[in-house]
């Protein structure tokens, strides 16, 4: 089902003529009401006047995750601050979250886009959508709950975890589209496999997956194992959340939501952009986004673009599935998580050396994270218990900070390696890439 | 050559241990070995006594939680790398040891050593094969 | 007292005739739909032989039957709707005392009521467009999230959905981002102006403002606290997912008394035993029938919540009865950080762990401004292994099916046989050790 003909299947020419005039538009504002951006634009020797089209873009600076970093929690916003009537926040590098404001329009513009996503896999106003994404200042859950509602689907917001009862509510309700993360939906899949039920006789029929890359082969183990048409989705709260680009049904590449989101892929070196169709790092500009017209953001995706018309009838151009990260963020469950964060973590805490090792593995369907951590001399003693309540605390901090139960593994003091770089600390046995 | 391990589940709760024990004396039992393993809630008493059967009695009129669990009593040479000589043929073999704890007494100049195995008859073959001496169970309850 | 408006001065300030009228229409109405639509409230109802056409005056509400808990389960899941599925955009569920829980549906209509009741009593508590509101309930199928997260967004005002725990990351959300409205559990409220007054934080520190908490029973020595330790003002809220969720009734700002929306929900007082109506100043069991809702009407629901309500007229020129805070229950369940919690769930987890029941206890505690739940469970042969891990995977598989089940943590202590307090035989399944009001 194509949610909003009129934008989904615009003509191309009138596609950019619109890109250029919303483009000039955001520009504009964000010049006059950022403070940020007016800085920015004029140390880079731009004024909102040379932007005259869409292909004017490449003028502009770009934006990255540390000017929100720099800018927090409110320096982005284009509007004061009773025109937001939306918070949402995702993870920092360290400390401090990115925050993302939006306005009543653009809870708008960000429920269409998820009801086009919804659409796109097939859904109208007949289904039950399960949201099995977390809610609260993740925007995945929320997101799609509003999406939902847009298409005047019935919303079942389950949110997260209890995967029993997500297979009990899916059975009861008769649920048909199911949203979450894809390794959750094989999680799913397995505990219904070990409880002898047979997902093959439920009423799903689509489900919408995203907030972690997966690959081809993932699609095929989930499409055998749930009765779903498994499609992409894709969006980063910083740009506006899920609903930046979602697959349709030849699930060849993820559509665009151009008339809102434009999409260019450079060369993460230096900046340039990539001849058509190659590889490079995705950068999104917000064209209509109220609250913080967002120009250029370097999302640090590794995607490319493909310009071919789709069988579909939409016209807007597709990215690819994402292959990769230009930084060291890995994405766990659904949840960014950066290695600085868990570093910060355990700076703070007492009894321990500052020498640890991410491992990032899988254990059946699920992502786990474990940090193996060195205790100081005077902690390892034979009293396992005050071991045992360094872990808790550990453990504890680290699901504060990351909003992800780590498994904290406490090692005999210089055990790990001394040498290891930044890099090498971080060991991602994930066979999907 | 098993020897039955009695296993009482424990609170950590002061004066316990006492109790047990006072029960056990009471009734002419006498403890071979012993060990307690814990976490800050509860504990597992391990015990290798004289009489198995009416310690088993005794101690579940009390009350308490019992378990039987077959061990290995094994005999290891008394010098340094003694022990070493006898875990090593296991970890060949791929037996794991769920815990192990020494014996108070010595049958001849050897320690005897108590072990649970994961799978106990997987065990008793390896050592065999490695020529360890492992104590009769009728043994290990006079010892 | 801080400075307020009134939202719905329409309804909310209606006279208490012209209110009258409107219930007795509109009940008349649900009764019908009812009748026509829910096959199982006609078998009830025509079970004590009583049709639509004999409700003609308000009064008559007492030949109808109640609707319990019970009932709900038995309908589980789509059975009390009356409503076909593609009319219904939203689903929210309760715990129920067993197994499955209580569902609730919502129509587009349904969905509007809920948020406007909601906008009522966050405007009577000193709400404004201009407010940025912090939402520490969880959301999902629990109605309270969402509930007041709706309801302050139609107010105008700017919503953080931060759902709820991690603590400290709520205050620093506070801090920096100013939010001015605080919505969570009042003992959760309890626990943060600890937690600021810990953290070293000076007043000014904080925008807040207002509060609105709701979702557990609590006393005006706890308001006190929460208001000092804060520096807000706090109303206190009702309501329950059967009904509608949060915005059944809420205080204003004299903060005496929670003014229900009667032009939605009919108030009765019962005397749990008997059934019988009581009068306004005895204490009684709250029964609600809703007026206006399209997906499950409900008629004389006992809620098990025991309240009085408020004589005289309130200031505020609102005409709503005013009910007290609840001061108990009529059945075995407990509020435990907000969450419904029935003893019976407890037990049909440990019957899941063995196959068998072992004795257990649930203890209620209270740390700091927290509950806790521990459940203490009695370790029988059939639950005793040799080995720690074993016994320490035994402990973490209750804790998460019981996470799983209840909504909130619970720790359980695996203790020894005969240890638990019998009477007659039986173990004492609930030893609730929290101060008493």
């Amino acid at each position: 089902m194509i949610f909003n003909k009129t934008f989904e299947c615009m003509d191309r020419a009138a596609l950019r003529n619109l890109q250029g005039e919303r483009l000039r538009d955001a520009v504009k504002r964000a010049y006059e009401h950022v403070p940020f951006y007016r800085s920015r634009l004029d140390a880079h020797g731009v004024k909102p006047s040379d932007i005259h089209g869409i292909e004017d873009i490449v003028k502009l600076p770009f934006t990255t995750k540390e000017d929100f970093r720099d800018t927090y929690p409110f320096g982005l916003f284009a509007v004061p601050l009773r025109e937001i009537v939306r918070v949402h926040a995702s993870s920092g590098t360290t400390g401090k979250p990115t925050v993302v404001g939006y306005t009543k329009e653009d809870i708008d513009t960000w429920a269409e886009t998820i009801a086009r996503t919804l659409g796109c896999g097939g859904g109208t106003a007949d289904d039950i959508l399960q949201v099995a994404y977390g809610y609260g200042l993740f925007t995945g859950g929320l997101g799609l709950h509003y999406g939902g509602e847009k298409l005047g689907a019935m919303v079942i917001p389950m949110s997260g975890g209890n995967t029993k009862k997500q297979i009990m509510l899916m059975q009861d309700f008769g649920t048909t589209l199911l949203a979450c993360t894809p390794s959750y939906s094989l999680q799913i899949a397995e505990e219904a496999a070990a409880d002898d039920i047979d997902l093959k006789a439920l009423k799903l029929r689509v489900g919408y997956f995203g907030a972690e890359p997966w690959t081809e082969a993932m699609r095929a183990k989930i499409e055998e194992r749930l009765p779903v048409k498994a499609i992409d989705i894709y969006g980063l709260s910083e740009v506006m959340g899920p609903g930046v680009a979602s697959e349709c049904l030849e699930q060849d590449g993820l559509h665009v939501f151009e008339d809102h989101y434009f999409p260019e892929i450079i060369n993460p070196t230096t900046g340039e952009p990539v001849a058509a169709g190659q590889k490079g790092e995705l950068v999104y500009t917000c064209l209509t986004k109220r609250s913080t017209p967002l120009l250029r953001y370097r999302t640090r995706d590794i995607s490319s673009l493909d310009e071919k018309p789709c069988p579909c009838g939409r016209t807007s151009r597709r990215m690819a599935r994402i292959t990769g990260r230009t930084d060291d963020m890995l994405i766990i469950r659904g949840v960014n998580v950066f290695p600085s964060q868990i570093e910060t973590v355990l700076m703070k805490v007492e009894g321990i050396e500052p020498h640890y090792v991410i491992v990032v593995d899988k254990t059946g369907a699920l992502d786990e994270l474990e940090i193996k951590v060195e205790v100081s001399e005077q902690l390892f003693s034979d009293e396992i218990r005050k071991l045992e309540e360094l872990r808790a605390r550990i453990f504890e901090e680290m699901r504060s900070v990351l909003s992800l139960s780590a498994k904290i593994t406490l090692v005999e003091p210089k055990t790990i390696e001394r040498t290891l770089g930044k890099a090498k600390r971080v060991i991602d046995k994930r066979e999907v890439k | 050559m098993k020897v039955r391990q009695l296993s009482i589940f424990m609170e950590n709760r002061a004066g316990r241990l006492a109790e047990i024990m006072q029960s056990l004396g009471d009734a002419g039992i006498n403890i071979r070995a012993l060990s307690l393993a814990d976490t800050s809630d509860f504990g597992i008493l391990r015990l290798i006594v004289s009489q198995v059967d009416k310690a088993l009695e005794v101690l579940r009129k009390a009350g308490h939680t019992v378990s039987l669990t077959d061990v290995v009593a094994v005999e290891v040479p008394d010098h340094p790398g003694g022990l070493a000589s006898v875990l090593t043929p296991l970890r060949e073999a791929g037996v794991n040891v769920e815990y192990m704890y020494a014996f108070v007494e010595k049958a001849t100049d050897k320690a005897v050593v108590i072990f649970r195995f994961e799978e106990t008859e997987a065990a008793l073959k390896v050592l065999a094969g490695a020529r360890i001496s492992v104590l009769p169970a009728e043994t290990v309850y006079k010892l | 007292m801080i400075p307020s408006a009134i939202w719905d001065p329409e309804f909310e300030c209606m006279h208490v005739d012209a209110l009258r009228e409107l219930q007795l229409e509109r009940l008349r109405k649900v009764v019908r739909r009812a009748w026509g639509h829910v096959p199982y409230y006609r078998q009830k109802m025509q079970v004590v032989g009583v049709t639509p056409s004999d409700i003609k005056t308000l009064e008559d509400i007492r030949k109808l039957p109640f609707t319990t808990k019970d009932d709900l389960r038995l309908c589980y899941p789509y059975e009390a709707f009356a409503v076909p599925l593609e009319k219904v955009v939203r689903i929210h569920a309760s715990s129920g005392t067993t197994g499955k829980s209580t569902v609730v549906g919502y129509t587009r209509k349904d969905m509007e009521v809920w948020t406007n009741v909601v906008a009522r009593f966050l405007v009577a508590g000193g709400l404004t467009s201009k407010d940025i509101v912090h939402i520490a309930f969880s959301y999902g199928l629990f109605t309270g999230g969402f509930g007041l997260h709706y309801g302050a967004e139609r107010v105008g005002a700017s919503v953080i959905p931060v759902s709820a725990g991690r603590s400290e990351r709520q205050i620093q959300i506070m801090r920096d981002f100013g939010s001015t409205a605080l919505v969570c559990t009042p003992s959760y409220a309890v626990y943060l102006g600890e937690l600021v007054q810990g953290m070293g934080l000076k007043p000014g520190d904080l925008k807040l403002r207002v509060g609105f908490f709701g979702a557990e029973a609590w006393s005006n020595r706890v308001r006190e606290e929460i208001q000092a330790k804060l520096g807000l003002f706090a109303t206190d809220n009702y309501g329950l997912s059967e009904i509608i969720g949060p915005g059944v009734a809420g205080e204003c700002v004299h903060q005496n008394g929670m003014h229900i929306s009667e032009d939605h929900f009919y108030p009765e007082r019962i005397d749990p035993d008997t059934c019988e109506p009581v009068g306004p100043d005895r204490r009684g069991e709250l029964v609600l029938t809703t007026l206006t809702k399209e997906a499950i009407p409900l008629i004389r629901y006992r809620t098990r919540d025991i309240c009085m309500l408020m004589p005289g007229t309130c200031p505020c020129g609102r005409t709503g009865a005013r009910m007290s805070k609840i001061t108990g229950r009529s059945d075995d369940m407990l509020i435990i950080r907000g969450a419904n919690i029935y003893p019976s769930q407890v037990e049909e987890v440990l019957l899941d762990v063995k196959g068998t029941l072992p004795h257990y206890q649930l203890v209620v505690s209270r740390e700091g401004a927290l509950d806790r739940l521990e459940v203490r469970v009695e370790v029988s042969e059939e639950f005793f292994a040799d080995e720690m891990k074993k016994l320490n995977e035994l402990d973490r598989q209750i804790e998460h099916k019981l996470e799983n089940v209840l909504g909130i943590r619970a720790s359980v202590k695996l203790v020894e046989p005969r240890t638990i307090e019998r009477s007659e035989g039986k173990a004492k399944r609930v030893l609730d050790l929290r101060p008493k009001e």
